[in-house]
């Protein structure tokens, strides 16, 4: 440390910005200039000459400034010189630059002994039967959210006082109320795209007028509430996550147990009853846009009149589609909620893992989504409906 | 003897909206001394802190460090007086997603000519001169203790041998005996690597035990510096209670037992 009288700014800038030269003094070596983080390959260069000399001696009297990197680099090149046999001094030393050698010294890094990583076959089978556990434990996980999920919801419909309507209808106003506008547009394009594209296919063979049936039934069926499901799981699942995981690791859930608050009935049920209720509302909405996107784009594109779409919509389209639509609401619903709730509970203590839970939920989600809708299509395929 | 001023701020003035928490605040810090700063909660010692940092312009007044002018200057300029600087935040403020040695060596990176292999075992070397044990380098921050990231923060601030660190409640949510090593390991680092330090705390033994200098911040503005012995004559009613209080008198006791 300097004690010279100030300014002695640039006087210290002298001092680490002086080069660090090693060379010949009598019988031993000297060291001048500075040795610090910022010139470590220079001086390592210039030290290596005290290497394979035997024993020596480093007149340190012209070191200037030095800091721990450069206390270590000298520590290092002693215990190398000790190890080919030979002895190395310091000579010379400052006291400042004494106190920091030892500082060094004793806290010279220990490795411990490093364990060599072994990659055999069992490994990668144990990886593998880890992975597979692992999927089979989530899949037991959800599950087990479910039941929670009713078993809460079953308690609360016999103790009705303690349920928080409040936070329902929070979560309906999130879930529901504010996905409507994305929801209407995605269902009206949907009708767009469909009778555009059926009427290109249906023009060749004259039948035009089928474009109705065509809209109609893969709409009120399919499309409207699978792909109303697809946004809502994008949208809620994600923010099911992050909400209740960033509870979660700020420690507010286990603070919510010890006050005896218990998390399923006061964050699960109310989101996942949000959903129940408002994913059938909106798959609704996505109906009707669709059908009206269809009605437009069919009379622009094809001439057929609002009136005739009426009419054949209500003749030929039995109301079988719509019931086997809105059946798969609730589970969807389901799906979400429960995945983004569980994804939620599984944050750990950190930023990061938020992330990945939140990325993860809206992957599982709209993925079981699908999945289940394909089961859907087996199930009502087999039985005729 | 003369001494060398490394931080001296003139007419500092910060506010929030209509609220302000520094007016006309002055104060010096010199080469190689512990400063520590008190205050009540909300009298800005972390505001402060942070202005001097550069993480956020005051409203008004003058920063010199290192006789420079750290408000008025080139990025370039802010940046080589930010290198002879080191911060070390409540919590650590470690990267999450990177090991402790890793978040040492994210300073370094900024030098050119220092190689990977090096670059790492002088990181080892400073997680082992924060007091921490070898393998806590390959550790993720989630899985240290408070007090293992208070210090591996430190061996990030101390990665490219700052001369000034800034600490911002060194010993805040450590046990007794883990903040008494703090304190020691603050005072020995600051003796060997001849750093200033400049830290705001509550701790009344950090500041027994660490301190060359406390500078009091009250009425919007440093009221007094001075040793421990200049607080304990000071008549300013807060002062007197922090000073003469029931937790000062256990610290002044603590410290005279030890010596």
């Amino acid at each position: 440390m300097s004690t010279h009288a100030d300014p002695d700014i640039s006087a210290r800038s002298d001092r680490v910005a002086a080069p660090v030269r090693v060379t010949r003094d009598g019988a031993g070596w000297a060291i001048s200039g500075a040795l610090h983080i910022r010139n470590l390959s220079e001086a390592a260069a210039e030290l290596r000459q005290l290497e394979g000399v035997g024993d020596t001696q480093l007149d340190m009297a012209q070191l200037g400034h030095l800091d721990t990197a450069g206390a270590y680099l000298l520590h290092k090149l002693r215990a190398r010189i000790a190890a080919s046999g030979a002895q190395l001094d310091f000579s010379n030393l400052q006291a400042d630059h004494q106190a920091l050698i030892d500082r060094v010294g004793a806290a010279m890094p220990q490795p411990d002994a490093v364990q060599a990583p072994r990659a055999s076959v069992t490994d990668v089978l144990e990886g593998l039967g880890r992975k597979v556990a692992g999927a089979g434990m989530f899949l037991v996980e959800l599950v087990a959210m479910l039941g929670l999920f009713l078993a809460r919801l079953a308690y609360l419909l016999r103790r009705p006082s303690e349920f928080r309507l409040t936070a329902l209808v929070h979560h309906c106003d999130q879930v529901g109320w504010k996905a409507v506008p994305i929801v209407a547009l995605m269902g009206f394009l949907i009708g767009v795209v469909l009778a555009f594209q059926g009427s290109v296919q249906l023009r060749q063979f004259g039948a035009e007028i089928f474009v109705v049936d065509l809209i109609a039934i893969s709409i009120l069926r399919e499309l409207g509430i699978l792909l109303t499901a697809i946004i809502v799981a994008g949208r809620t699942a994600s923010s099911f996550t992050a909400a209740i995981g960033s509870m979660k690791m700020r420690e507010e859930i286990d603070a919510m147990r010890t006050l005896a608050i218990d998390p399923a009935t006061a964050l699960f049920v109310p989101r996942i009853l949000a959903l129940l209720i408002t994913l059938p509302i909106l798959g609704a909405i996505a109906n009707v846009m669709g059908l009206f996107g269809g009605a437009m784009m069919a009379w622009i594109e094809l001439g057929i009149s609002p009136g005739m779409f009426m009419t054949r919509l209500l003749e030929d389209t039995s109301v079988d589609h719509v019931l086997v639509g809105f059946v798969k609401a609730p589970v969807f619903a389901m799906i979400i909620g429960v995945i983004g709730c569980h994804a939620g509970m599984q944050v750990g203590g950190n930023a990061e893992s938020l992330g990945a839970q939140t990325s993860a939920a809206v992957v599982r989600a709209i993925f079981m989504v699908i999945v289940a809708d394909a089961l859907f299509s087996v199930f009502f395929a087999i039985m005729g409906i | 003897m003369a001494r060398d001023v490394v931080i001296a701020l003139r007419g500092l003035r910060n506010q929030f909206g209509a609220t302000v928490v520094h007016d006309n605040l002055d104060l010096d810090v010199y080469r190689g001394e512990v400063v520590g700063v008190v205050g009540g909660s909300g009298t800005g010692k972390s505001v402060l802190l942070r202005c001097i940092a550069g993480l956020r312009p005051p409203q008004g007044g003058r920063i010199e460090i290192f006789g420079q002018d750290a408000l008025n200057c080139s990025e370039a300029e802010r940046r080589a007086i930010d290198q002879r600087m080191g911060v070390m935040f409540q919590d650590g403020a470690l990267f999450s997603s990177l090991t402790v040695r890793e978040n040492v060596e994210v300073p370094m990176r900024t030098l050119q000519g220092l190689d990977a292999g090096m670059r790492r075992e002088l990181a080892d070397l400073k997680i082992s001169m924060s007091g921490l044990p070898y393998a806590a380098g390959d550790k993720y921050p989630s899985e240290l203790s408070g007090g293992m990231r208070k210090r591996a923060g430190l061996a990030r601030a101390l990665a490219l041998d700052p001369e000034i660190v800034f600490l911002d409640e060194p010993t805040a949510g450590l046990d007794p005996i883990g903040a008494s090593a703090f304190d020691e390991l603050i005072r020995a680092l600051s003796e060997t690597l001849g750093l200033t330090v400049f830290l705001v705390t509550h701790d009344l033994d950090t500041l027994h035990a660490t301190c060359d200098r406390i500078a009091v911040l009250a009425e919007k503005r440093v009221l007094y510096t001075g040793t421990m012995a200049d607080m304990l004559t000071i008549e300013h009613p807060w002062v007197h209670e922090y000073f003469h209080g029931p937790r000062a008198r256990a610290a002044v006791e603590t410290q005279e037992r030890t010596g």
